[in-house]
């Protein structure tokens, strides 16, 4: 069968499963969107911002599992995936990227639209490639699926002139194995391994489990579940561990770090046995290094050799697959007591327990905490949820428990804001059900909020939750709390978002008072066949507590004070 | 301190970016980088002399696909050599020193006019440091060095032979750079 290199791209893009991607138009991909006429089981979703279209990819591939596939063209095309790029990057979430190329005759030359994308993308991208010849074209896009999903994954980059795309040649879908010299990644764990990491084990009295979005990605909820249960060993969660173990458990201690549990820091302090399950020892989690948990031996499994003794010199490494390795540990497991242990960290609950937003009474105000608290009620703590960067994530953080992999989407890695509302879009459209909740700041909100056009034109049913403080509230209790409040460049002057999602035909709503939050969650739940937006508008100056200042120890939070008059 | 390391990687277009983008980033020093053709068309060798903590380099560079294998040598009984050609202003009582000199290096006068000759010194980096140190007061023109290659001795091998490949290489060159 003769086919052009456009045809074999979405050929490709068939045999690996794909059902929708998400793109932008222009010059040297234009074959690429002519073929697509002919292949109309490959669902196109039309972005309004390239960035738009990573994130949603990167979207649904944290939501499904599956790869997510970006389409673009060439210069500045390709330069506005950049912040989506870097953000599956850094989140190991497996994306496609093709982009158009100038053709190659012109490489080189300054054409018009032509940037070095693979260049540009070399060092945000798990792997990249520029395809000169239409006769290597199927097998380079299945081996960036190949890349894209297996060993830690990330995303990938496919940059294809224009006249590689035109090129006709006989399509033969390569069959044979990937043959990737340099690219083998681990799965098991030596017996020398498994040896040293079970008499740590054995021998702990204070051990924690620290659980990352290797736990999710590995897909070893169950196994790490398992082990928690047999050994008696409380669990501690990074930001994108969450959803991998159930958080309503009587061994969760939610999430660690920077803005974690004061109880789950506390833990870690004094942990004899640290077990890192698929995490990577990221600052936002340790705090100061020279001081991180001084008492604990460290058993670290990770599937990326890198990340061992990167941050964190540990006792006992061990790269593999985490489900795998715990595969091969359990069977030699002997349940185990922590009663001492246990009840040390329960003392810890009860203290923080006192000082939590969400058990005082705040009359009149409305806080995001609280806002999100209900809505964790009302959807029966089931929902997807995707957020944007910033205070409002870090309350989702502490207040939405996760029970399933896969309902917490965050941009944890890099930080971007605008991650949200796409990211939110390309879920609600991998899943196909109407349960996600996108729960972004004002600030963020605005930074792809043009997304709404596709919410709308796609009738993506995602319910947007602007958690409205009218601050870039995050930077702002930086500054509060580091440069004496001088509150430069924090307050916004906002749209009236109602009225914005009314411009898109997108049904919404204000709520500024708590009875109303959880009938808003009610109505915007009942509406499954398209976009709702609420305008949650909440306490202006309310912080994030506990904190860690960066670089401190992990112990030397800063608590939210203790009910008194006066104070939130 | 400085640590070896040896690689072999994929003969492919970009792949020394690839490298070289993974140091600067990481920001790890490098001392020194040769790459060159092994007796496998498809695989190159690169030596890397580094000032840095060479195992996360090896981690970090083994992430990289094209990248088959490393491995620090620093601790294994090797021969590395460094080339370099010396170009030195000489006159008639010069000439008969910079010949002398030499003979003592076991280099090698490789062109000859009235008033240079070229040296080429082959040897570790502290013979060729000393010999420039010693041709220095002479008057030197211009030199050039490769920096250093190594390969372990003896029955440490690190062979390109035996890895499944796919042939081909996307149309257009093939090479490294
Ligand atoms: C693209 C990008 N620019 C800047 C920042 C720095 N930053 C982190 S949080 C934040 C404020 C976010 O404000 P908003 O979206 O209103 O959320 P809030 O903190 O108020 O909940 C900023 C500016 C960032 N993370 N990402
Ligand atoms: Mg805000």
């Amino acid at each position: 069968m003769k086919l052009t290199g456009a045809e074999i791209i979405l050929e490709c893009l068939l045999r690996e499963g794909v059902d929708i991607m998400f793109g932008y138009p222009g010059g040297a991909i234009l074959p690429t969107y002519d073929a697509m006429t002919k292949y109309p089981q490959l669902r196109h979703v039309l972005v309004r911002h390239e960035q738009g279209a990573a994130h949603m990819a990167d979207g649904y591939a944290r939501a499904t599992g599956k790869v997510g596939v970006v389409i673009a063209t060439s210069g500045p095309g390709a330069t506005n995936l950049v912040t989506g790029i870097a953000t599956a990057m850094m989140d190991s979430s497996p994306v496609v990227c093709i982009t158009g190329q100038v053709p190659s005759a012109v490489i080189g030359s300054d054409a018009f639209q032509e940037t070095d994308v693979t260049g540009v993308t070399l060092p945000v991208t798990k792997h990249n490639y520029l395809v000169y010849d239409v006769e290597e074209l199927a097998y380079t896009i299945r081996e960036a699926f190949h890349i894209a999903r297996t060993g830690r994954p990330g995303p990938v980059l496919v940059d294809i002139p224009k006249d590689v795309q035109n090129a006709v040649t006989e399509f033969v879908y390569p069959e044979e194995p990937i043959e990737l010299p340099g690219y083998h990644p681990p799965q098991r764990a030596t017996d020398e391994d498994i040896a040293a990491a079970l008499a740590l084990i054995e021998k702990a009295e204070r051990p924690l489990i620290l659980a990352g979005h290797g736990v999710i990605m590995s897909g070893a909820g169950r196994e790490v579940l398992q082990f928690a249960e047999m050994t008696q060993t409380p669990f501690a969660l990074t930001l994108l561990g969450k959803g991998g173990l159930p958080e309503t458990h009587p061994l969760s201690l939610g999430m660690m770090g920077m803005h974690g549990t004061g109880y789950a820091n506390l833990a870690i302090q004094n942990a004899d046995l640290l077990l890192a399950f698929g995490m990577r020892f990221d600052d936002r989690v340790t705090g100061n290094l020279k001081t991180y948990a001084p008492n604990a031996r460290k058993i670290h499994i990770d599937i990326d050799v890198s990340e061992i003794h990167k941050n964190v010199r540990v006792d006992v490494p061990i790269v593999g697959d985490l489900k795998t390795v715990l595969g091969q540990l359990m069977p030699h497991l002997k349940p185990l007591e922590h009663k001492a242990w246990l009840g040390q960290i329960r003392d810890w609950m009860e203290d923080a327990d006192e000082r939590d937003i969400v058990n005082r009474d705040v009359g009149e105000r409305l806080f995001a905490a609280h806002v999100i608290h209900d809505m964790w009620r009302a959807t029966g703590g089931d929902s997807v949820v995707v957020t944007d960067v910033g205070q409002h994530q870090m309350w989702e953080a502490q207040y939405y428990p996760h029970q399933r992999p896969h309902t917490l989407l965050t941009s944890g890695g890099l930080g971007t804001m605008g991650f949200g509302l796409p990211a939110a879009i390309g879920a609600a459209l991998g899943l196909g059900q109407p349960n996600v909740w996108a729960i972004v700041g004002d600030g963020g909100f605005q930074m792809t909020l043009q997304e709404l056009g596709t919410a709308m034109q796609e009738r993506a049913p995602v319910n947007i939750a602007i958690m409205n403080n009218g601050f870039l509230g995050m930077v702002r209790q930086w500054q509060e709390f580091f440069y004496e409040e001088r509150y430069n460049a924090t307050p916004m002057h906002n749209p009236d978002f109602v009225k914005l999602a009314e411009a898109y035909g997108i049904p919404a709503r204000r709520v500024t008072r708590r009875e109303d939050v959880i009938p808003a969650i009610e109505w915007a739940n009942s509406i499954t066949d398209g976009p709702t937006l609420i305008d949650f508008v909440v306490e202006k100056h309310d912080l994030v507590y506990p904190m860690v200042p960066t670089g401190a120890d992990l112990d030397k939070m800063i608590r939210r004070p203790l009910p008194s008059e006066n104070a939130i | 301190m400085k640590r070896t390391l040896v690689a072999l990687v994929e003969n492919k277009p970009g792949v020394l970016n690839r490298v070289a983008s993974l140091f600067r980033r990481r920001n790890f020093n490098i001392d020194s980088l040769t790459v060159g053709r092994t007796e496998n068309p498809a695989i190159s060798r690169m030596t890397i002399v580094v000032d840095a903590d060479s195992e996360k380099i090896r981690t970090q560079l083994h992430k990289l696909v094209n990248v088959i294998q490393v491995q620090d040598v620093t601790e294994i009984p090797d021969v590395s050599r460094d080339l370099a050609l010396i170009k030195v202003r000489v006159n008639s009582q010069t000439r008969g020193e910079v010949v002398q000199l030499c003979d003592i290096f076991r280099a090698h006068i490789v062109d000859a006019t009235t008033d240079a000759v070229i040296v080429e010194v082959t040897g570790d980096e502290d013979k060729i440091t000393s010999m420039t140190e010693l041709l220095r007061p002479i008057g030197i023109l211009e030199m050039v060095r490769t920096g250093v290659v190594t390969m372990t001795r003896g029955e440490h091998v690190l062979s390109p032979n035996g890895y499944k490949m796919r042939p081909g290489g996307n149309g257009y060159r093939t090479n490294v750079l």
